[in-house]
């Protein structure tokens, strides 16, 4: 019973704030018109339309500027174009977003019209220049091991040819990254012991550092390192295997 | 006579060393077949020492068997009662024979008794015993060595002793080691218990680092965590200093570390692109090792620090792994290249008076000096082919040697316990490098290491 009363004032209520509410939107009855003024008939003020299609580009494209005008004498589009006809159109290829401004005098006064030209950016080619290859790579492209015969640390012919090539190759090396130094390690096969073949990687890496220098490398570009039998390229135990690590090799330095 | 005699009679004298030299015998003698026989019975622990027991019986064991000088009757043969103290033995009652002339009939035992061990089939003639307890925390050993060959108990006893330490396992092997050392020592043995092996090991690819371990090869411990390539350790004679080679600030150069705290100590190296394999001399006060600061490897001397670095020699080969002679630390042996393959010779410490002691055939490399400075170890490819490494005992002053391993793997970097019975050395037999020791001549082989490839091997303090 209670609820049923509580719910009715509710209502009741609302009804009214409608019945308020709609009271206030009566329309005002409308002004009188305004009484015709008789005036002379001046010049008219000049008429002028600009216009730019397409209205975006990107740059470097090229979009046609265009613009009418009458009742003008003088007329001119800045920037960059200046004075033109009455009726015309010019092809405009601006480097940056451009807001073209036209602005025409004429006996009647002065009228202007702008159009605005947006350019963006194209998008970045998806191809990047080439960079710079890394003196380790370069040393991998161009700069070949030299092997050597059981114990011994002399160049024999095979390396006396690798070690001409990359002689050439260290000196252009050099000029193109005149702070690059090169490591010239020394390696052994298996066979020998790990303390003998110490000694015997440094003669390599010694005797392959002398044979470049010979040929005009300069020598405090070249450093060198015996990793003995620690680090060898090939670990199985036969002779083609073996002659891959009695070598000198060629590492970045730091 | 004149001078074509002497000469041709010097050509002759020449001949006969080097057929003497070629011919192999036993140099260090392991007198193994006619070893003193021993009977070692498990000890028993009262109370709570029991627990501990596997272990000691088992240390105990190991020591005695792997000195080499004993030959141990296996436990299967002795008698059911075993005495825990000297005063366990009780006279048998002898009997006289049943009839003039008739073998006397067997004793009759009234306890344990130095006839049931002396007699067949145990047939020892010492005999090991005592027990164990706990005693306020610590694990209290009463140990004697009886000789069992005496007539009576009050004559047999060679010692007996009494020994502590924390209650435990390790107590209990501690304690075992002690014991073990005092019967060795009753022989002129020395014990390995308290001596290290140090060596290189490779756990991870590409690094190598400085393992030490006990003699049996118990408790590995990693010494250098350079993660780069650690090689050619050596040790002080007091073992308080290690040295080794490193790559790890660039160039091959030496590292000290105190075998104390660890810690690395300054050791100067001088600008060269390769210094390595370090040896201290016998005083420890100074280090030898090959620098190719003049141009290629040759041998320098220097404090332990590196400062006061000089040339001992000149030569135009590769020479390495100096070793100084233990007993006269007046001379040294090393490796060198000056007659074309690698061969072992000897020098002066003023590098004077070079000599090659291997004859030129194959290669010879990692020479140790035997503890009584007359005897080298060294592995030698002779009868091989290039990198098949044997181990060889050489006699320095007759150039006699013989040969230990015969082609199983590669068999290098021997180098001798304190005892000078036993060698460590490194070996490929397994199927990868590991470490293995052995008698001087070439029993008793026992693999020490399973992880990883273990390289290098150096026994010391």
């Amino acid at each position: 019973m209670k609820q049923r009363q509580i719910l009715f004032v509710l209502v009741a209520l609302a009804l009214a704030l409608f019945a308020a509410g709609c009271k206030k939107k009566v329309p005002a009855p409308p002004p009188p018109p305004p009484p015709p003024v008789a005036t002379p008939t001046p010049a008219p003020k000049p008429a002028v339309q600009l216009s730019v299609e397409p209205s975006a580009i990107e740059r470097g494209q090229s979009a046609m500027l265009s613009w009418k005008v009458s009742d003008a004498t003088d007329i001119s589009i800045a920037p960059g174009i200046g004075a033109v006809d009455a009726r015309g159109s010019r092809s405009v290829s601006p480097a940056d977003t451009t807001t073209y401004t036209l602005t025409a005098k004429g006996p009647g006064g002065e009228e202007a019209a702008t159009a605005t030209l947006t350019v963006t950016l194209p998008p970045a080619p998806v191809a990047t220049p080439t960079p710079m290859p890394s003196l380790s790579e370069l040393l991998a492209a161009e700069v070949q091991d030299a092997y050597f015969d059981y114990d011994k640390e002399n160049v024999r012919t095979d390396a006396s040819a690798a070690l001409t090539k990359d002689a050439a190759a260290l000196k252009q090396i050099f000029i193109e990254l005149p702070n690059a130094t090169v490591v010239v390690e020394g390696h052994c096969d298996e066979r020998g012991s790990a303390e003998y073949n110490l000694g015997l990687g440094d003669r390599r890496a010694t005797s392959a550092k002398e044979f470049l220098v010979s040929l005009g490398v300069p020598a405090d570009k070249l450093k060198t390192i015996s990793y003995g039998k620690e680090r060898p390229q090939c670990t199985e135990a036969a002779e083609d295997c073996w002659q891959k690590n009695r070598r000198a090799h060629f590492s970045a330095g730091q | 006579m004149n001078k074509k005699t002497v000469w041709i009679g010097l050509v002759l004298l020449a001949g006969a060393l080097v057929v003497a030299a070629q011919q192999s015998e036993v140099l260090i003698k392991i007198t193994k077949n006619e070893a003193v026989v021993i009977a070692v019975p498990d000890l028993h622990g009262s109370g709570d020492a029991q627990q501990y027991m596997g272990a000691f019986n088992q240390t105990l064991w190991d020591d005695l068997e792997n000195s080499g000088l004993f030959k141990l009757v296996p436990k299967s043969l002795y008698p059911l009662d075993t005495p825990q103290q000297p005063a366990d033995f009780r006279l048998p009652i002898q009997r006289p024979p049943e009839r003039r002339g008739a073998p006397p009939p067997p004793p009759v035992y009234q306890g344990p008794w130095l006839t049931q061990w002396s007699d067949p089939p145990v047939s020892a003639t010492y005999l090991t015993f005592g027990y164990t307890g706990i005693e306020s925390g610590q694990i209290v050993l009463r140990g004697w060595l009886f000789n069992v060959k005496q007539p009576d108990a009050a004559h047999a006893q060679l010692f007996g002793k009494v020994y502590l330490a924390p209650a435990g396992e390790d107590g209990a092997r501690k304690v075992a080691h002690e014991f073990a050392a005092d019967i060795l020592g009753q022989f002129g043995g020395v014990s390995l218990a308290e001596s290290h092996i140090y060596f290189v090991s490779s756990r991870k690819p590409g690094t190598k680092e400085i393992w030490r371990m006990d003699s049996d090869g118990s408790n590995p411990k990693q010494l250098t965590f350079y993660k780069s390539i650690s090689m050619t350790p050596a040790v002080s004679p007091d073992g308080r200093l290690l040295a080794f080679s490193s790559f790890a600030k660039g160039n091959p150069g030496i590292f000290v570390h105190s075998l104390e705290t660890g810690r690395r100590l300054p050791f100067y190296n001088d600008v060269s692109s390769l210094t390595t394999t370090p040896e201290f001399t016998p005083d420890g006060k100074r280090v030898l090792f090959a620098s190719s600061v003049a141009g290629w490897a040759q041998i320098f001397i220097a404090n332990v620090d590196g400062t006061g670095m000089h040339r001992v020699n000149y030569s135009r080969s590769i020479e390495v792994e100096p070793k100084v002679n233990p007993k006269t630390g007046a001379d040294m042996v090393f490796v060198s290249g000056r007659s074309g393959l690698p061969q072992i010779y000897r020098m002066t410490l003023e590098g004077t008076d070079p000599q090659r002691l291997s004859s030129g055939e194959g290669e010879a490399v990692n020479p140790a000096w035997h503890p009584d400075g007359q005897h080298i170890a060294f592995a030698w490819t002779r009868g091989f082919a290039p990198g098949n490494y044997n181990i060889f005992v050489m006699d320095v002053a007759t150039r006699k040697f013989n040969q230990l391993t015969y082609g199983a793997g590669r068999n290098e970097n021997p180098s001798w316990a304190p005892d000078g019975r036993h060698i460590v050395f490194s070996s490929t037999r397994s199927g990868s490098a590991e470490i293995w020791t052995m008698l001087a001549d070439g029993t008793q082989l026992k693999q020490l290491t399973t992880e990883g490839r273990n390289t290098a091997p150096v026994w010391g303090k």
